[in-house]
């Protein structure tokens, strides 16, 4: 038996709860960078904010993948239903991570900037990233999915080489233990591996 | 998740802790809570407390090496941490260090000197006045701290073995003992943590074996109880709880630089001018900012070229980095 909750309840009830959960992330950084409840950002506060915002952004590249697996694992497409939104979250923690970089980090001291993106790999690769990903947030809505037809399943599967990049970005960012950044990888790999494997069989 | 048991004898952190203190160590724990993943997944981040075991030290002299900018809190300094003994994460060595036991201590001195053996922290410590030095701390990671050590200079110790004319150079090592130190349990660096100096670096007046910070010993999550301070070179150099000195005529062989040879060289001073491969090392990011303030330039020497820059006169600093 599986669940298979009716289009008005996915609407009033599951979206508004994923809604809440995916923002949660987010409420508990402001309270820390507004010291609510005794929540501090520690010792390096721009460090915090920029990686906090980054893991995010990957672990929702990650979930927002995970959906499609989802779906197939228990027959039915009503997650698929959840899957634009989870998208929507993964974008915009990413930009908010490459925010904190320019403003917070950077202090958006152009030269810096741009020597930066070229000459360090690892940041070429998240700017890369976030470049690849910005026409799917763009193309996101319902309108554009008409408009496009055929070729927006085509489009959005640049998601698969951002998600790529990221998990590299992060990989390479690493000083030294990389056992976190290739547990990510590893998930990554299980849900485009899962993709092949359909696909083969079909 | 790590729950420490209370023994009968230990007592409650707020007995031995001052109030602020304590209540600052109650608002860090606070926040861990906030860590998003832990709050997503219903677990809640565990923070080990690390009761202050610190002596007072009495009288310090004054030096004239110290720098008069601001120095970084009690809290900065001792929260914020690269001690991978401890875990690889800044607030691993504040959390999981609460094991380690530092005295009784000894130290082995060995190699090219007349006077070799084990020596008691005692020994090592005790015939020399200590001197409170403020020092610029710039860690490799692009990030920096000012920290008011206690300490003696390095050299007036090691003239104490009588060192030949083999002496070359001095190595040293950290303590092994992956029972109190759980980040030893995992192969990330080839423990034990080694580090080098040539002889004439380590007789510099400005390098110190450090035994406290502000007026009190090391807390174990700083290098508990002797460590080494050469605050021209990167963070790293500064090697934590030693227990071993030798006296070599070769180059020794060094940790990070093992680690990773074209990013951690053996001289490791701290240059503006050679980035590390993945990062600049123009600027550093002085820890205890706001969320806005801006990094800062990053000084040849971490500003003590006048005292050091003629240790490496004729040396190429790019390829000596």
């Amino acid at each position: 038996m599986t669940l298979a909750p009716g289009k008005q309840q996915i609407r009033f009830i599951i979206k508004p709860m994923v809604f809440v959960l995916a923002i949660l992330p987010l409420t508990l950084l402001c309270l820390r960078v507004l010291g609510i409840y005794g929540a501090t950002l520690g010792p390096n506060p721009i460090e915090t904010v920029q990686d906090y915002l980054g893991i995010w952004g990957l672990r929702f590249i990650l979930i927002s993948l995970s959906i499609t697996p989802a779906a197939w694992l228990i027959k039915k497409p009503w997650p698929i239903r959840l899957r634009r939104m989870l998208g929507l979250f993964a974008f915009t923690y990413c930009s908010l991570h490459f925010l904190a970089w320019l403003v917070l980090d950077q202090s958006l001291d152009i030269s810096a900037i741009i020597s930066d993106v070229i000459k360090r790999p690892f940041i070429t690769l998240g700017t890369l990233a976030l470049l690849l990903l910005i026409p799917l947030a763009v193309t996101s809505t319902k309108g554009w999915q008409k408009r496009l037809g055929a070729r927006w399943t085509n489009l959005h599967r640049l998601v698969y080489p951002a998600a790529v990049l990221i998990c590299w970005h992060y990989y390479w960012q690493v000083k030294l233990d990389t056992i976190d950044a290739l547990l990510y990888c590893a998930v990554l790999a299980v849900l485009l591996g899962v993709r092949l494997w359909k696909r083969k069989r079909l | 998740m790590l729950i420490k048991v209370p023994q009968k004898n230990t007592p409650a952190p707020s007995e031995i802790a001052s109030e602020t203190e304590y209540q600052n160590r109650r608002s860090f724990i606070r926040s861990m809570g906030f860590v998003g993943a832990s709050a997503l997944l219903g677990g809640t981040a565990c923070a080990q407390e690390n009761p202050p075991e610190t002596r007072s030290l009495g009288p310090l002299l004054k030096s004239q090496y110290s720098t008069n900018q601001t120095e970084n809190s009690y809290t900065d300094i001792t929260q914020y941490n690269n001690f991978y003994e401890f875990g690889t994460s800044k607030e691993d060595p504040y959390e999981n260090s609460g094991q380690f036991q530092p005295m009784p201590w000894s130290v082995r001195i060995e190699g090219a000197a007349d006077i070799t053996g084990d020596f008691s922290y005692e020994d090592i410590i005790q015939s020399h006045a200590l001197e409170e030095r403020i020092y610029r701390m710039r860690c490799v990671e692009a990030w920096s701290m000012v920290i008011p050590w206690v300490g003696i200079p390095l050299g007036d110790i090691l003239k104490r073995f009588k060192p030949t004319s083999n002496a070359k150079y001095v190595s040293f090592e950290t303590v092994y003992r992956p029972s109190e130190m759980p980040g030893q349990r995992r192969p990330i660096l080839d423990w034990p943590y080694r580090e080098g100096l040539t002889i004439e670096e380590a007789m510099h007046p400005l390098t110190i074996l450090a035994v406290g910070i502000f007026d009190k010993s090391l807390p174990n999550q700083n290098g508990a109880p002797l460590r080494l301070v050469v605050p021209w070179k990167y963070g790293f150099k500064s090697i934590k709880s030693i227990n071993k000195i030798g006296f070599t005529e070769t180059p020794p062989a060094t940790t990070w630089n093992d680690a990773g040879p074209n990013e951690y060289g053996f001289y490791a001073n701290v240059n503006p001018e050679v980035d590390h491969p993945r990062w600049s090392q123009a600027r550093e990011r002085r820890i205890g900012g706001s969320l806005f303030d801006a990094k800062q330039p990053t000084l040849m020497f971490n500003g003590y070229a006048d005292e050091v820059a003629s240790l490496y006169s004729g040396l190429d600093l790019q390829r000596n980095f």
